[in-house]
């Protein structure tokens, strides 16, 4: 058994190590070695804990962390890169809930006894650790119902949602006071006679605390409805800031300096994250929160009518004839949407890539900061799929070359393509970066029908003169093309 | 606007900035266009040829300065060329700035605007009208035609009834576009080629233009510099480099120079003993002549002849293909002038907001714009041994990009930090110290992450919030049962985050390969 300054002296290095970690993880060289500091200190802080005092019931402990990590594992063993994105919003959720149960458990633990202004600030602590933790949880558990399918991802706009969740907020402020005053009154000496007799105050403590997690876990539910499928990466990487934020609140509560710090972490590269996708997106991350995209696209829907349709008719092609334009080209850019990830095409694009680049061809991939329903996800599956990752570009690395590019091939994406963003400043979109694939000589979109993306604007792409549309799905589309080659 | 042409009056320039093709597309930008009688003769382009093209012909040069409001060339101005310029008018051509202090100083006593073609960033957007490639790329070709010129024997290997010719072996120094040039135009006559450059990423371009890469065995042997140009290497590594190419010299029957280090005088790569241990008969041509050669041998504009071998020094070969060359350059010119006229009105707007035009901009209405901010981008993919100097201006990119001034939050976080201290116990702000340092560090680890590892990233940090389990991990020995009850299923949930938070991530970035 070690002494609490040696388990402490572990936590330092844990600490270190996931730092470390992150940094890793930000670079493609360091990447893996990142990961495996995270390991690391994951093991280095478990076992510490374990071994260190206060620690007793091993039985139990032990049985637990098996059974967890062995569904863990399978599950990270099993689960297919298309489906990535839903893994990741099931994993946020267990660490909200465990937030909530952690917090209850502490609130309810006889052993520990905090008096006068520690008592408030350790109740407030556990109030906080809750809240956000159970929002983390069902926002979670919804986002991973939208993102798998099982919910519609056309946002959930009730009436007056902002006032029900400014009632929420409220609610949840008055009922802290109420839970914070519900300690026994009195002097020290008094609530430590009260505490003794067994009357500990904690029966309405513990009433207001269901009540709030319940408002929390509305508002977490709520909170992720009225957000569009298309708003998914910044939903995704929201998510995973409040699971860090629920960390490091838990920390506070349980005085754990490496909760605290592991927390700030996650909560601060999951904040980032969302910003760098809202920056992507050219929007603000209040108005994604609050559900923006469905204001928008009803006054463009409601209000336009015919006048903003775009003019003009779409020219369906055959994989042969793209196979020929491929063969005619000397560059051709791909640009991956979340279609190909639905279709599961991108061994087959792979695939395409190789024979393309095997005839000499300059063959690249452009990825728009927003592609599919996870920030990098495009990325994942593309690796995936063995594709080396310096033929993958980002928007700003490619958007100038595309002028000079022969053939883009456009693949079940929509919105990131849209010209609209630039072109038409009444566009829900307007404003966003998109990648500008109509400068180039022809481009091929694949798709299976007109049908409008997430953000449910038309895009004129496919209505423009050098553009043809490949209709179908994705996956035999290609290989359409590739017998063709 | 009024475009004007004049001829050019360097000594055996033979080169012309406009060309009838490029006139018409310039003129459907709204400018209308001047050109001085017999300015394009000497590129076999007629005058009548620019008539028909819609071009206006001045009977002299004085006539093209006085009336036109910009001036193309080639060559810089002279100081009698300068003399003609007048307050406001925008000159475009080669200008070599660096090199050129005192026509800069000239051209902005004139209160002109002067854009240097041989300025222009070497970012993506700006290829269209890179004219230091497309004059390299006429100059490797030409190296090569000089030097077959010289040479007393076939470039292809042939057997014939009268005997068996072996083939020519060619050496290119430096794999730029000029060495790329060179080494296509070599290929292309059936000469055997290897080439040398001291920047190992670019023997996959020497492969694919089907020359071989002389490889040097040494450490850290990476000369890439700035913007895709080499830089100055190590002693060591230039003995190495000296060792190969002694080795080289007994067996190449051409060398073709091409090594030029931006703003300072060719580094001497081809010594007088390599020079003599060549075959008699053997030819060099060196392309980087005008700074001052790759051999010391050369002679600026002239042939010589070192013990049978004969160097070639000509620093006009473009001119030499006056013809290509113009139209290259003319169409190079043309893109600017689209970039310079946004709205095809005729309407040049000199927008230093671009970075293209900014960076070839080194007058402005008078003033001295050269050197200017160092771009953004480099050209080759950024190296993980030159991260020292990308690191600064990331640092800086994401400085920019953070939204509003931090003075207020800050002002405000300090406030509030202070307002808590007063009423919060010491064990508390201990926490809290913590907390904040702890954001900070993750802000600052976190800003400069790759987009294509936001996946990867998101599951670790997923994975290592599963920390929560150790406060799980406390709780289970509590003496309450219902508390144990709540601990033992945080400890499960939490341990599947952890274990599938680390093991997906590691199976994603075991995917990721270059």
């Amino acid at each position: 058994m070690i002494n609490s300054g040696m388990v402490t002296a572990a936590y330092i290095a844990a600490a270190i190590l996931f730092i470390l970690s992150l940094a890793g993880l930000s670079k493609q060289e360091t990447a893996r070695q990142g990961n495996v500091f995270g390991i690391a200190g994951m093991a280095i802080a478990i076992i510490a804990t374990i071994l260190g005092p206060g620690v007793t019931s091993y039985g139990v402990l032990i049985v637990m962390v098996v059974i967890g990590g062995a569904i863990g594992a399978t599950l990270a063993k099993r689960v297919e890169m298309t489906q990535m994105p839903e893994l990741v919003a099931i994993l946020h959720s267990f660490v909200g809930l465990a937030a909530v149960l952690v917090g209850f458990a502490s609130y309810l633990d006889p052993d520990t006894v905090y008096l006068g202004t520690d008592r408030a600030i350790h109740d407030v602590e556990i109030y906080l650790g809750i809240l956000i933790g159970a929002l983390t949880f069902t926002g979670s558990v919804v986002a991973f119902g939208k993102l798998s399918g099982k919910i519609g991802s056309q946002p959930l706009i009730l009436p007056s949602r902002h006032l029900l969740n400014i009632g929420i907020g409220v609610a949840c402020l008055i009922m802290l006071f109420i839970f914070v005053g519900a300690a026994p009154d009195g002097d020290l000496a008094a609530q430590e006679a009260a505490m003794q007799a067994g009357d500990t105050g904690k029966g309405l403590g513990t009433f207001l605390l269901v009540v709030m997690t319940l408002l929390a876990f509305a508002f977490g539910v709520h909170m992720v409805m009225a957000i569009g499928g298309a708003d998914m990466p910044v939903v995704i990487s929201m998510l995973n800031s409040y699971s860090g934020w629920a960390a490091a609140a838990t920390g506070f509560m349980l005085s754990n300096h490496l909760l605290i710090v592991v927390g700030a972490l996650v909560g601060s590269s999951g904040a980032i994250l969302s910003y760098i996708m809202c920056r992507a997106m050219n929007r603000k991350f209040l108005s994604v929160i609050m559900g923006g995209w469905g204001d928008a696209a009803s006054t463009s829907g409601g209000g336009s009518g015919g006048a903003d349709e775009p003019q003009g008719e779409a020219v369906p092609i055959s994989a042969d004839e793209v196979a020929e334009l491929c063969r005619d080209a000397d560059s051709v850019v791909i640009v991956p949407g979340y279609g190909m990830a639905v279709a599961h095409a991108q061994h087959p694009v792979s695939e395409l890539v190789q024979k393309l680049k095997g005839a000499g061809k300059n063959v690249r991939f452009a990825i728009h900061p927003v592609a599919g329903r996870m920030p990098g996800h495009m990325n994942v599956l593309l690796a995936e799929a063995n594709v080396p990752y310096d033929l993958v570009l980002e928007m700003d690395e490619i958007n100038d070359d595309l002028a000079d590019t022969d053939v883009v091939i456009v693949i079940g994406a929509n919105d990131i393509v849209n010209p609209s963003a630039m072109d038409n400043p009444d566009s829900p979109i307007a404003g966003m970066p998109v990648l500008e694939v109509w400068n180039a000589r022809t481009v091929v979109v694949s798709k299976r029908s007109m049908a409008t993306g997430y953000a449910g604007v038309d895009n004129p792409l496919f209505v423009r003169e050098n553009t043809r549309m490949l209709f179908g799905d994705a996956k035999d589309s290609v290989q359409g093309v590739l017998q063709g080659l | 606007m009024i475009i004007g042409v004049p001829a050019e009056t360097y000594a055996g320039e033979r080169r012309v900035a406009l060309t009838p093709e490029t006139a018409g597309r310039i003129a459907a930008l709204g400018h209308s266009l001047l050109l001085e009688s017999g300015a394009g003769e000497s590129a076999d382009l007629a005058d009548s040829a620019y008539t028909e093209a819609g071009v206006e012909i001045a009977p002299d040069a004085a006539a093209v300065y006085s009336r036109a409001e910009l001036i193309l060339k080639v060559r810089a101005p002279s100081e009698a060329e300068v003399e003609h310029l007048r307050n406001g008018q925008i000159v475009v051509s080669f200008l070599w700035p660096a090199q050129n202090p005192e026509l800069l100083k000239s051209l902005s006593a004139k209160g002109v605007t002067a854009l240097a073609m041989d300025s222009v960033p070497r970012i993506s957007r700006a290829q269209k009208l890179d004219a230091l490639s497309s004059m390299a790329n006429i100059g490797g070709y030409r190296a090569v035609v000089e030097a077959a010129n010289q040479f007393g024997r076939f470039f292809t290997g042939q057997v014939t009834a009268a005997g068996k010719v072996p083939p020519a072996k060619v050496l290119v120094i430096g794999a730029g576009v000029a060495g790329l040039a060179a080494i296509g135009a070599a290929r292309g006559m059936g000469a055997v080629v290897r080439a040398f450059d001291t920047r190992p990423e670019v023997a996959e371009q020497v492969t694919s233009m089907g020359g071989e890469f002389l490889m040097l065995e040494f450490d850290d042997a990476d000369g890439s510099g700035e913007g895709g140009y080499a830089k100055t290497m190590s002693d060591e590594f230039i003995a190495a480099e000296m060792a190969l190419f002694r080795e080289q010299a007994k067996e190449v029957d051409i060398v073709i120079t091409t090594a030029l280090i931006p703003g300072k005088p060719a580094p001497e790569l081809w010594t007088t003993d390599m020079v003599e241990s060549m075959k008699p008969g053997s030819v060099i041509v060196d392309l980087a002549a005008e700074q001052g050669g790759n051999c010391k041998l050369t002679k600026v504009n002239e042939i010589t002849e070192h013990n049978g071998v004969r160097i070639v020094g000509y620093t006009d070969l473009p001119s030499r293909m006056a013809a290509q060359s113009s139209q290259l350059y003319g169409t190079n010119l043309r893109h600017l002038l689209t970039d310079l006229t946004p709205e095809k009105d005729g309407v040049v707007n000199v927008n230093m907001d671009d970075e293209v035009i900014r960076g070839a901009t080194v007058v402005k209405d008078g003033e001295i714009t050269w050197p200017p901010p160092a771009p953004r981008l480099s050209a080759a993919p950024p190296k993980p041994a030159v991260a020292p100097t990308p690191t600064p201006d990331l640092a800086k990119a994401a400085e920019e990009a953070r939204p509003g001034s931090p003075i207020v939050p800050m002002v405000i976080g300090a406030v509030a930090l202070l307002a808590l201290g007063r009423v919060a116990p010491p064990e508390f702000m201990s926490h809290v110290t913590v907390f904040v340092l702890a954001c900070f560090i993750g802000y600052q680890v976190v800003w400069a992450v790759t987009p294509a590892l936001h996946t990867p990233l998101m599951s670790v940090t997923n994975a290592i919030s599963g920390i929560i389990v150790v406060g799980a991990l406390l709780q289970v020995s509590a003496s309450s049962g219902f508390v144990v009850f709540l601990a033992a299923i945080a400890v499960l949930i939490a341990s599947i985050n952890i274990a599938g938070g680390f093991l997906v991530t590691q199976r994603m970035l075991k995917m990721f390969r270059k």
